[in-house]
């Protein structure tokens, strides 16, 4: 079957790539800036093709726990929200990560703190990569850049949280979730006919039963439950690191960006060469696991280093660990809905090496 | 070739659904295009814009602050665009309700009156068909015949009956812009 080609939003996107990758059910509540997914899978009326479920829920916190649920039952289940939604679904997230359950979780990130703005941010970093809610747990996070992108990691994302069994978060933003751009689309797959063998579905007397749960009150099984994590962290960190380098051969100045902030790089690194200065850029496509390794390599051929985030600084810090002070690093980037412009980039790198 | 252009005007004008007829249009002319709305507080009343990149390569940022083409539609947009055109650029507006006109001398300006043309032609919703007319004369990055396609893909079926009236309103604008 061949590729359809699309001119989509983002958001619209990400939900008819759901319908494709034989997504069980989606259950979410409406905010700005990724309304359309919700909007766009109620009128596409899946159930009546493929099976999904498409749900709104009263609020947030019953879309996560709709989720858990689905996911406890071995489903291909997902939610989406955008930034102050998604504080409200992290109890549900570290349940899930803890019960380890398989689930996309999409956030089209805008502004904060608090009710914040509804314009582009990418100030939700230190939530999706760090924790969000308690608890040693990870996420895997993929950071889409593109109409494209918002559409095939949807299946990327079911993919890898299927094989990992733990919950997975497209972290984009407003921009991207709004802005329309070609995309080729899937064709349609067909929805699982079978769930995995831990999957609560009821008991055969075929096996012993299945226990779904995030409580262990012994905490010497309660360790070992989190050394086990540990493992499965480090696979990750060892297997699914994935990033995309832009011009950096023969860079002496490196862009580190992710998202739309990518994008904007893109065009800086073109503007810096256009004025002689040779600029390269590395696009963390997964944000945990983060390509630390590689930033780590190229930093040895670098003068400076400047990570570009729509925030205060975030993934600057692991910027810094990565490049573990080979060369100065530095965070530039606008906030509050502000989408940094690629020329105010340049002009920035310009003063560090002016000044520097 | 990349031609980055800005829409601006009020809300409801047809702003972000000419961008949308000039995006498709460039998808059916085998182009990269992209479309970046203004969704914030700026569409609930007052002025809407639209980012909207066609390129013959992969477009890096969808996002930019100066701009090949600034189309105008009214005066706030003016005021606040004016600067943002590339020296060398063009800014294309239609002088209807504008006060204070382009004033700057390192672009071309160019001017359609899309509104009192489209009263006249007893049509005032295809206003913005006159003006994308307009941009087409002065850049022809697009044949007209994709930007029927073009039109076809982003008008629900239902409103297909009007693609006649929306082509006239074209060839209109390609009549009436004139330099200033």
């Amino acid at each position: 079957m061949e590729k359809e080609l699309r001119l989509m939003k983002g958001n619209e996107a990400v939900a008819e790539a759901a319908i494709r990758a034989g997504a069980d059910g989606y259950f979410g509540y409406p905010i700005t800036p990724q309304s359309e997914i919700l909007e766009y899978l109620m009128q596409a009326n899946p159930y009546t093709t493929t099976g999904m479920v498409v749900l709104q829920a009263e609020s947030e916190v019953a879309a996560i726990n709709m989720v858990y649920g689905g996911a406890a039952c071995g489903k291909k289940v997902m939610t989406s929200s955008s930034s102050p939604g998604i504080s409200l679904k992290q109890e549900g997230i570290t349940y899930i990560a803890g019960a380890e359950l398989p689930c996309l979780i999409v956030n089209v990130v805008r502004g904060g703190p608090g009710l914040g703005t509804i314009q582009p941010a990418q100030s939700d970093y230190f939530q999706a990569v760090k924790g969000g809610g308690h608890g040693d747990y990870h996420l895997i996070v993929l950071a889409p850049a593109s109409v494209q992108e918002m559409a095939d990691f949807v299946d990327l994302s079911f993919e890898l949280a299927f094989k990992y069994r733990n919950p997975v978060m497209m972290l984009s933003d407003g921009a991207i979730g709004q802005m329309m751009e070609k995309v080729w689309l899937s064709p349609q797959k067909e929805r699982s006919k079978t769930v995995p063998e831990w999957a609560t579905t009821g008991k055969p007397t075929t096996r012993e039963r299945n226990i779904i749960t995030s409580l262990d009150l012994d905490p010497n099984a309660q360790e070992s439950f989190n050394k086990k994590l540990i493992d499965k962290y480090n696979e990750i960190r060892e297997k699914e690191v994935r990033f995309e380098e832009f011009q950096c051969e023969d860079a002496e100045y490196l862009f580190v960006a992710y998202g739309t902030s990518a994008r904007v790089c893109q065009k800086a690194v073109q503007l810096c060469r256009a004025a002689g200065i040779k600029a390269g850029l590395i696009r963390p496509i997964t944000l945990f696991p983060f390509p630390s390794k590689r930033i780590n390599e190229l930093a040895d051929k670098m003068k400076l280093i400047l990570s570009v985030e729509m925030s205060a600084g975030q993934m600057v810090e692991d910027v810094m660990l990565s490049v573990n002070g080979k060369v100065p690093v530095y965070h530039f980037g606008r906030m509050g809905g502000i989408v940094t412009a690629p020329d105010e980039v340049v002009e920035f790198l310009k003063s560090k090496i002016i000044g520097g | 070739m990349t031609e980055e252009i800005i829409i601006a005007g009020f809300g409801g004008q047809g702003v972000l659904s000419m961008g949308k007829i000039m995006a498709y249009s460039g998808v059916m002319q085998d182009m990269e295009v992209s479309w970046m709305p203004s969704y914030g507080p700026e569409m609930r009343g007052g002025t809407a814009n639209v980012i909207v990149i066609i390129s013959s390569d992969r477009i890096s940022s969808p996002i930019v602050r100066n701009f090949d083409t600034a189309i105008i539609l009214n005066q706030q947009s003016l005021d606040k665009f004016e600067n943002s055109v590339k020296p060398g650029g063009i800014l294309i507006y239609d002088g209807n309700g504008i006060t204070r006109h382009p004033e700057r001398k390192d672009i071309t300006v160019y001017r359609v009156d899309a509104v009192e043309e489209a009263g006249r032609m007893n049509s005032p919703k295809t206003f913005n068909m006159i003006v994308l007319g307009g941009f087409l004369k002065i850049k022809p990055i697009i044949k007209l015949e994709n930007v029927i396609k073009g039109l076809k893909k982003s008008l629900p079926e239902r409103y297909h009956n009007l693609i006649p009236m929306n082509e006239k309103a074209l060839e209109r604008g390609l009549e009436i812009i004139r330099k200033v």
